[in-house]
Order: structure tokens, then C-alpha cells, then sequence
């Protein structure tokens, strides 16, 4: 199994979410990890899609497929090294002699408190999907009564975007 | 549209967004829709009684998608079907998914309830859009009138371009009714559609390269090549280089069945020379053809000796299911006559032992057209008389199963768009109303549809449309009592347990006189000699629809076949019977 990240841009339109997901789904691949948002242009949005896959072809029939919607404009397939974070909020249950460990975990992830009771914390860990695991191991032994976590979204390195890239995933697979 | 009221500050003319529909229509040079109204629709309707263009009322919206499929396939223009909201829409479901499948170029206009009652489930309200979105190359729904324009002109851009498909373009009833200056858009921006039409250079040289080393070489043409319009290219390359050719389902016509380098159809129920040529070749041509499981049979046993040069406009189809050892994307008429540029002053191998070795096979195994024992009709000999009898300036059209199979074998179709049939979908009930768009399209062409008493009960209430709008179709029902082909499956795979597949047409419906009563001249031949009286009379009848029921024998089967799920090296020619390769000869 490797993982692809790819990093879609698509029109600003409804229902683009819907037929991205869909033809994914449909034609039988997998997602791990999707997400959504604007990007500095506003009819256009930015979609992050994480798959993991055994065979190289799947994610080229991926790619092949995505670029035959319409509203799709570009797929580039980011580099192993791209930032790829997501975002954890975790609720863990404390009392007065826990919480001040717990803090010192979240401080030591870089993570912020952002919601206390008298019996729980509400923190917010970011960052990759190993730091993130680590993290909810960390404080799965006080208890978590709930948490949620976000998609990946994830940018290539450098001072380039994905506008000014010159080989599309298309391209790659095209011949 | 004289006296149009015009916008004050735009100086644009005011239309409804009917009109504008309508207006949009015309300017894409549609002059023929199909279709059938209902309450969403209606806004639609209204202008379109004063309208130029031609309206054919169908009797079931599913007609409506297959005439429009039917007109595109004869004409190679966009064929137009409209219908209401909720169940005028899903009708058209059917037809939408048939033409995916076959990349028919394709408007599909429905009516929706209005933009405010869009997500309460009013009445006759389906997400249509939803529905055919897996369904469609892209669609549309539109909520303001002004975007009506813009949405048709892409569509009909979308639906004709790069791999054809159908593009459904679903419109509220308020934006209909709604007033607005109508623009025409100046250009079509769709800054993510660019279909690659030109191969890529270097692709070409290799395909031009492994071609001049085959000793082998065999060309798969598909469909691709109707749309690309590149049978002239075709031809040339075959004289060019002696590459013997075989031509799907959906390619039929694309290459003279005469030449003596046409080998037949590959697939399930390809010609032995067509199916041996492949599992023996060296260098597979795969051009506008999508490695259908229909064709392939076991994937890992096609043409296991082969190198192979895939060609399509769609880069998704190439590596999908064979792996592609030279991709090429691209038109199909810039691939071919790029490679007769390439090839020429290169010296290719002598081919002629290869030639000599196909052409036994061919020899050897030409389809069965056996008389049956007993005196009653073999469906093959009236498929092939039919075929004498309205000889190759014939459209055709085919109903699905095995009349459609032994239509594809036996039909003397040499020009491309005169075999209409329902191939990647497989869609019982699509010859009437195929063949009635054909004819509306084509009207001096002579139209015949070879039909299963099958799919004839799914859709013959068309009849009755050819009737009253003078569209004069021959169809031709094979009644052999039987969903035949299920029937055959049974024959082979489950015991000669004929589970569901008697249909009883030998004993109802009456078809002449269910013809008669729709309109049409209903004749019935149950001996060879009342065959060619029914031909002759048929023939004769330019000024009705006629339908010509041949009572045929039930246990007819078609041959050759490869088996579902089985090895192309499989192939029998009868039930276990292996054909003789002869491969010491090669
Ligand atoms: C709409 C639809 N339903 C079911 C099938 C499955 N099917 C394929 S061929 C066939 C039999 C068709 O019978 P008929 O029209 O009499 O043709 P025959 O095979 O007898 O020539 C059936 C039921 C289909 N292809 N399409
Ligand atoms: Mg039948």
C-alpha cells in the first residue's frame, strides 16, 4: 500500500463535492481522507484527497476519471514530502490531580486547550498523521469522552503552486 | 421571432427562458426534438407549437431518448429529447445510460419543478440531475433563465466533442417562465474540458515503429472511428499496410465486410478469424475501442502474444483493462492518418502468410446458417435475406439478443452509421424507436429494424408515432417465442431449465395485427417462400411503417461464442465443438 495525496482543484460550484465523491465511489476506490475549502480565487475550490492503494493503476484510473468532470480543472499528485496536516479536537476527561499532566502532553504536541470543565479538557492538536496518533495515544489512558477529526489538507514545499505546475497528474499518466 | 420586446438598457432582445431555450436550439442548428410534455415542461411546450423546429410526440419518453440516439447515430449531429419532471425524466434514464455507454452525442432537456419547491419532494419532482450524473459526460441544472444560453451551447458542445456522450440539462419551470434579455455567449469557456485530439509524436513513432516489425498485426476498430468519421482513414491504412481487420459491435459498417482483410467481429460471439487473430497476433491496433469484458473475455488470456498500441480520445479508457504497451490519445482520424504518414517508405514485413492462415479460418468458419430439420424458419437465413433484399444502402437497426448478434454477422452494412444498435448497455427495446429517429434523420434512406419478439413488446407503441408523423420504418420481428438469448444461457449453463424465457409469440400477441392496429401494415411469413413474398410486399410499402413477423424455430443458437467469463482460446463453434486452428499452417 502507498499513499497518494492529490490536490484537486475544481469550480466553485454545487454539487462538484458530490459527483467527486461519487464517480470515486462508484468505480469501487477508496477514500482515507477528504476535504474541501475556497482558495484565494472564489469560484474556485481546493479538494484533498488521500488514497491508499495497492495497485499504481487504480490511482491513475483515479486521476484519469476526475480529469474527464467538467468541473474539474487540475489534479496534481503532491509529493511524499508536501505538508500534509489535519486537525485533532479531543475532549479527555480530567480531575485536579490529572489535568496538569494532561496539559503538559498537550503542550509538549504544540496543542492548545481550548474548552475546560471541572471534569474535562477540549484540546486541538494539528500537524501530521503520526503526531496526531501519537498525540490521542498519549491521552487515550485519562479517557476521551469525544473527538473529531478533520480531513488532510496538505501544500506542496517550496514558493510554487499547483497553478504554475507544468505536469498535472494527467500528463503523467497520459503518455 | 419578429416583434420581440427588447431590454432598455442592453438593447439584448427580451425572451421567457422557453424561448430562449427555443432560440438556443436554433442557433445550435437543431431542427428535429422528440419528446413529451407535461406540467414542468410545459413553458417549454407552449412556444415550441409556433416554433421551426420539429417536434415528434412520442408515446413513452424512453422512445424519445432512443429516436434522439437513433437520429445522432444516422445523421452524426446531436439528437435533442425533452420531457417533463419526475417520471417524464426517469424515463429517460434508460436511453441517457444507453448512449453513455455507446458515446451518443446527446441532449436530454427536462422540465423540474420549480427552483423554490427544489428538495420538498413536490409532486413529479426528481433529482434527475443526481439520478444521471453517473449517467452523463456532465449536466446541468439550471435555476435563473439567463444562465439558459450559456448551458445549451455548452452542452451541445460537450455532447459532440472530444468522446461523444449524452449532456442533460435539467431546467426549473420558473426559469423558464422567467423574462430576460437573451445573450448568446461569444464563445464557450470551459477552462476544464480540452479533449486531446492530437497524438503525441512520440507515441506515434513507436506505434509506427513496433507496426513496421509485425509479423502479426491484427486492428481492432471500434466505434470511436464512426465518431472520429475516419472510415476513409481507415481504409487507407488497411491498403496501406495490409493489417488485417476485425470491427466491434458498435464499428459495424466502418470497414467494407467485402474487403477480403475484414475478419468479422471479436468478443463473445466474434468470428472464429476475428477471435484467432487475436490470440495469435503479435502487435494488437486498438483504435476508438474500449476493451469491453464482451470483447476481452478472461483478461488474462487476450492475445497473449500481443504488443499493444491502444488509441482513444479518452485517456481514461487506455491501461483500464489491458495494459497499453503503447498509449496513444487522440482522435481517432489523426491517429490513423498519422500513422500512414509514418509508415510510408518503411519497409513492413510480409504479412502474407499471415493473411493466408486468416483467410482459412475465415474459409472454414463462416457463421452457421443452418436450415432447421423440421421446415420452420431458421432466424439466421431470414436475417440474411432481409440483409439481400434491402442490400447496403440500408440503415439498419437491431433490437438486443440473439436476432441482434446473427444481425451483426449477417447484415451486408459497408459505411459507417448504417448499423445502429445498442452495444455497451444492451438495451432491449431500442430498435423502433432507434430506427424511427434514424428515419427522421435520414429520410431517403430505406430504414429496417431486425427485432426480438422480445424487445418488440417493450417498445413498439412507437409504431403508432411513425403512423401519424409519416415516418415509413420496416421492422422485422425474429419471433422465435423466446427471450432467445437468456433462453440459450439455459440451454448451455443451466440444464435446459428454461426458467421465464418462453415468451408464447407464437400464440399472442397477434403482431400484424397489433401493427394494424397502430397504423402499420402488419404482414407474417412462416415458410421461406412466404419470406421473400413478405420482403417483396414490404419493399414495395414506402408510405407506412411495416411490420414483418418471421414465426421462426426456438432452438436456434449463436455461434461462435466464447463464454461468459471464459478464455477468447475457448471459443466453440458449436455447443463443444473447438474450432481447427490449423496453427501448423501459420
Ligand atoms: C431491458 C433489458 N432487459 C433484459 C435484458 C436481458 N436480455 C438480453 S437478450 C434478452 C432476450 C431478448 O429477447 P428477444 O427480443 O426475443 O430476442 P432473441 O434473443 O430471442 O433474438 C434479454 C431478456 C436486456 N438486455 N435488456
Ligand atoms: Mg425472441
Amino acid at each position: 500500500m502507498r499513499t497518494h495525496t492529490l490536490s484537486v482543484l475544481v469550480s466553485n460550484k454545487s454539487g462538484v463535492l458530490a459527483r467527486v465523491v461519487g464517480l470515486i465511489s462508484r468505480r469501487g476506490f477508496n477514500i482515507d481522507s477528504l476535504s474541501v475549502g475556497t482558495t484565494e480565487h472564489p469560484d474556485v475550490s481546493r479538494m484533498t484527497i488521500v488514497m491508499a492503494v495497492e495497485d499504481e493503476r487504480v490511482i491513475e484510473q483515479v486521476v484519469k476519471q476526475l480529469n474527464k468532470l467538467i468541473e474539474v480543472y487540475k489534479i496534481v499528485e503532491l509529493e511524499a514530502n508536501a505538508v500534509n496536516h489535519e486537525m485533532l479536537l479531543v475532549k479527555v476527561s480530567c480531575t485536579d490531580s490529572t489535568r496538569s499532566a494532561v496539559i503538559d502532553i498537550t503542550n509538549l504536541f504544540r496543542g492548545h486547550i481550548v474548552d475546560v470543565s471541572p471534569d474535562s479538557v477540549t484540546i486541538e492538536v494539528t500537524g501530521g498523521r503520526q503526531k496526531i496518533d501519537s498525540f490521542s495515544a498519549m491521552v487515550s489512558s485519562y479517557g476521551i469522552i469525544e473527538m473529531v477529526q478533520s480531513g488532510q489538507v496538505a501544500l506542496g514545499r517550496g514558493s510554487r503552486s499547483i497553478n504554475e505546475k507544468k505536469r498535472p497528474a494527467l500528463a503523467k499518466h497520459k503518455g | 421571432m419578429a416583434g420581440e420586446p427588447r431590454s432598455r438598457e442592453t438593447g439584448a432582445t427580451e425572451l421567457t427562458g422557453a424561448q430562449a431555450l427555443l432560440k438556443s436550439l436554433e442557433k445550435l442548428g437543431v431542427d428535429t426534438v422528440f419528446g413529451l410534455p407535461g406540467g414542468a415542461i410545459l413553458p417549454l411546450y407552449d412556444p415550441l407549437f409556433d416554433s421551426d423546429i420539429r417536434h415528434i410526440l412520442v408515446r413513452h419518453e424512453q422512445a424519445a431518448g432512443h429516436a434522439a440516439e437513433g437520429y445522432a447515430v444516422a445523421t452524426g449531429r446531436v439528437g435533442v429529447c425533452i420531457a417533463t419532471s419526475g417520471p417524464g425524466a426517469t424515463n429517460l434514464v434508460t436511453p441517457i445510460g444507453d448512449a453513455y455507454m455507446d458515446s451518443v452525442p446527446l441532449i436530454a432537456i427536462t422540465g423540474q419543478v420549480k427552483s423554490t419547491a427544489i428538495g420538498t419532494d413536490a409532486f413529479q419532482e426528481a433529482d434527475i440531475r443526481g439520478i444521471t450524473t453517473p449517467i452523463t459526460k456532465h449536466n446541468f441544472l439550471i435555476t435563473h433563465a439567463e444562465d439558459i444560453p450559456a448551458a445549451l451551447a455548452e452542452a451541445h458542445h460537450i455532447a459532440r466533442t472530444g468522446r461523444p456522450g449524452p449532456v442533460l440539462v435539467d431546467v426549473a419551470g420558473d426559469a423558464l417562465r422567467q423574462v430576460v434579455p437573451f445573450v448568446w455567449p461569444e464563445k464557450i469557456t470551459l477552462p476544464g474540458y480540452k479533449p486531446t485530439v492530437s497524438p503525441h509524436a512520440k507515441q506515434m513513432s513507436s506505434a509506427a515503429r513496433v507496426l513496421a516489425a509485425a509479423e502479426r498485426p491484427v486492428l481492432i476498430a471500434g466505434g470511436g472511428i464512426i465518431r472520429a468519421r475516419a472510415a476513409k482513414e481507415l481504409k487507407a491504412f488497411v491498403e496501406a499496410t495490409g493489417v488485417p481487420v476485425a470491427t466491434t459491435l458498435t464499428a459495424k459498417g466502418v470497414f467494407p465486410s467485402t474487403d477480403p482483410l475484414y475478419l468479422g467481429m471479436p468478443g463473445m460471439h466474434g468470428t472464429v478469424a476475428a477471435v484467432g487473430a487475436i490470440q495469435r497476433a503479435d502487435v494488437v491496433l486498438a483504435v476508438g475501442m474500449r476493451f469491453d469484458d464482451r470483447v476481452t473475455g478472461e483478461l488474462s488470456t487476450f492475445a497473449p502474444h500481443a504488443t499493444v498500441i491502444h488509441a482513444d480520445i479518452d485517456p481514461a479508457e487506455i491501461s483500464k483493462n489491458i495494459n497499453a504497451d503503447v498509449p496513444i490519445v487522440g482522435d481517432a482520424r489523426k491517429v490513423l492518418a498519422g500513422l500512414i504518414d509514418r509508415l510510408e517508405g518503411k519497409k513492413l514485413q510480409d504479412l502474407s502468410s499471415w493473411h493466408e492462415y486468416l483467410q482459412g479460418l475465415k474459409d472454414r468458419y463462416q457463421v452457421a446458417k443452418e436450415r432447421s430439420a423440421d421446415g420452420t424458419l431458421s432466424p439466421q437465413w431470414v436475417i440474411e435475406r432481409i440483409g439481400e433484399k434491402f442490400g447496403p444502402d440500408a440503415i439498419y437497426a437491431t433490437g438486443v439478443g440473439q436476432h441482434q448478434m446473427w444481425a451483426a454477422h449477417l447484415l451486408p452494412v459497408d459505411q459507417p452509421n448504417h448499423f445502429l444498435t445498442s452495444g455497451g448497455a444492451g438495451t432491449m427495446g431500442y430498435c423502433v424507436p432507434a430506427a424511427m429517429g434514424a428515419k427522421v434523420g435520414a429520410p431517403d434512406k430505406v430504414v429496417v429494424g431486425v427485432d426480438g419478439d422480445g424487445c418488440f413488446q417493450m417498445t413498439n407503441q412507437e409504431l403508432v408515432t411513425c403512423a401519424l408523423n409519416h415516418i415509413p420504418v420496416k421492422i422485422a420481428v425474429i419471433n422465435n417465442s423466446a427471450l432467445g438469448m437468456v433462453r440459450q444461457w439455459q440451454s448451455l449453463f443451466y440444464n435446459e431449465r428454461y426458467s421465464h424465457t418462453d415468451l408464447n409469440s407464437d400464440q399472442l400477441p397477434d403482431i400484424p395485427k397489433l401493427a394494424e392496429a397502430m397504423g402499420a401494415v402488419g404482414l407474417r411469413a412462416t415458410t421461406e417462400t412466404e419470406v421473400d413474398e413478405v420482403l417483396a410486399r414490404a419493399a414495395e410499402i414506402n408510405d407506412a411503417p411495416v411490420v414483418m413477423e418471421f414465426v421462426c424455430e426456438k432452438d436456434a443458437m449463436v455461434w461462435p461464442m466464447v463464454a461468459a467469463g471464459t478464455s477468447n482460446d475457448d471459443i466453440k463453434i458449436a455447443r463443444d465443438m473447438a474450432p481447427n486452428w490449423g496453427e501448423d499452417e501459420l
